[in-house]
């Protein structure tokens, strides 16, 4: 019997295990803790003021539930904080 | 006039879209959020900036709803990106999250002096215009520099007044005087405001508005010194549009000396 390799890949720097079929809205929905809808808003209604980068290139909040994860993908998910 | 007539009749127009408070604020350095909000709402601003970074987990509060909740627009920077590439990449994050395509764009040579990068400032502009964003361009304080920004779209130019964080005021006050007298679009005095007299100056020089962080966010009463900025900026806005007279070299009694009584 083999092992099969962990599959994994970086969020916002750190390494993390990627489960089949995980999308974008998995991970943004476990960071910010709230349920995202399909269309990539908020269930509470309220604006989410998170964006995602996949290797990269920016993916619109439509396209999160569509986008299922490849293992080595560099995922970033970044917020407005306090500047300027 | 009142206050609403001072500042309701004299909106900032950038994009189409009128401010009533020609005070922007920034956000950097506030130690806690609650702080943070009571400082906005003193200083009256409809507009502030904010960086974009990493979400991490169970973050708490956030600036973003503060904002929201406040009805204050607004307007995403590129701090901390020393590329067009960079600054070309957060400005489209930016506007993914936070559904608006104006950008305060800020593209740094180097960590010490914080400066604007000319280079790659003009090449971000340029690429940020072509992809439909609305540019509010923090620039040196270079007359020829702010009116090639504007000539390639910019919707407002940033001219720094000292580097940030100084607060050493306004140290080219002629420079700001040129850019003001050549631009087509607001010019907006950023960068370098140690305390009220120095947004009162900018007014003073012609600019359209004051953008401003530091000065505020890390005073000993943020709320205090919030308030005295937004008297500032109207104080200023008034007098550059009254008319001030001119310098004399000898002093011009204002009291008449005909009449006087024989003592």
């Amino acid at each position: 019997m083999t092992e099969t390799p962990l599959a994994a890949i970086s969020m916002n720097g750190s390494v993390r295990a990627l489960a089949p079929g995980e999308t974008i809205t998995d991970l943004v929905s476990e960071l910010t803790g709230r349920s995202i809808a399909a269309d990539g808003t908020s269930t509470d209604g309220r604006r989410l003021g998170v964006a995602v980068a996949r290797n990269a290139a920016v993916v619109p909040r439509s396209q999160w539930a569509s986008t299922t994860l490849t293992p080595g993908d560099d995922i970033e998910i970044v917020t407005a904080v306090q500047g300027g | 006039m009142n206050i609403t007539m001072q500042t309701g009749g004299d909106s900032l127009v950038i994009d189409g879209v009128a401010l009533n408070s020609r005070l922007i604020m920034g956000t950097g350095g506030a130690p806690s959020l609650e702080g943070l909000g009571a400082a906005l709402l003193a200083s009256g601003t409809e507009l502030t900036t904010v960086a974009l970074r990493r979400h991490s987990a169970g973050a708490a509060g956030s600036l973003f709803e503060l904002l929201v909740d406040h009805g204050i627009r607004v307007l995403p920077n590129t701090a901390g990106c020393f590329t067009a590439r960079e600054a070309v990449m957060t400005a489209e994050l930016a506007r993914e999250a936070l559904e608006t395509d104006w950008v305060k764009l800020e593209v740094i040579a180097d960590e010490q002096t914080l400066l604007p990068d000319a280079v790659e400032l003009v090449d971000a502009t340029e690429q940020l215009v072509a992809r439909g964003f609305k540019v509010f361009a923090y620039t040196n304080d270079d007359p020829v520099l702010a009116l090639r920004l504007e000539h390639l779209g910019a919707v407002a130019v940033m001219p720094l007044g000292a580097p940030i964080g100084t607060g050493l005021g306004i140290l080219n006050p002629h420079n700001i005087e040129l850019i003001v007298a050549r631009a087509g679009v607001p010019v907006v005095l950023d960068a370098g405001i140690g305390t009220a007299s120095d947004a009162a100056l900018a007014m003073e020089l012609g600019c359209d508005a004051v953008l401003l962080a530091t000065a505020v966010t890390r005073a000993q009463d943020p709320a205090r010194m919030a308030e005295a900025f937004k008297h500032a900026v109207i104080a200023g806005r008034l007098a550059s549009q009254a008319g001030r007279i001119p310098k004399r070299e000898h002093a011009f009694a204002s009291s008449a000396m005909e009449g006087r009584p024989d003592l």
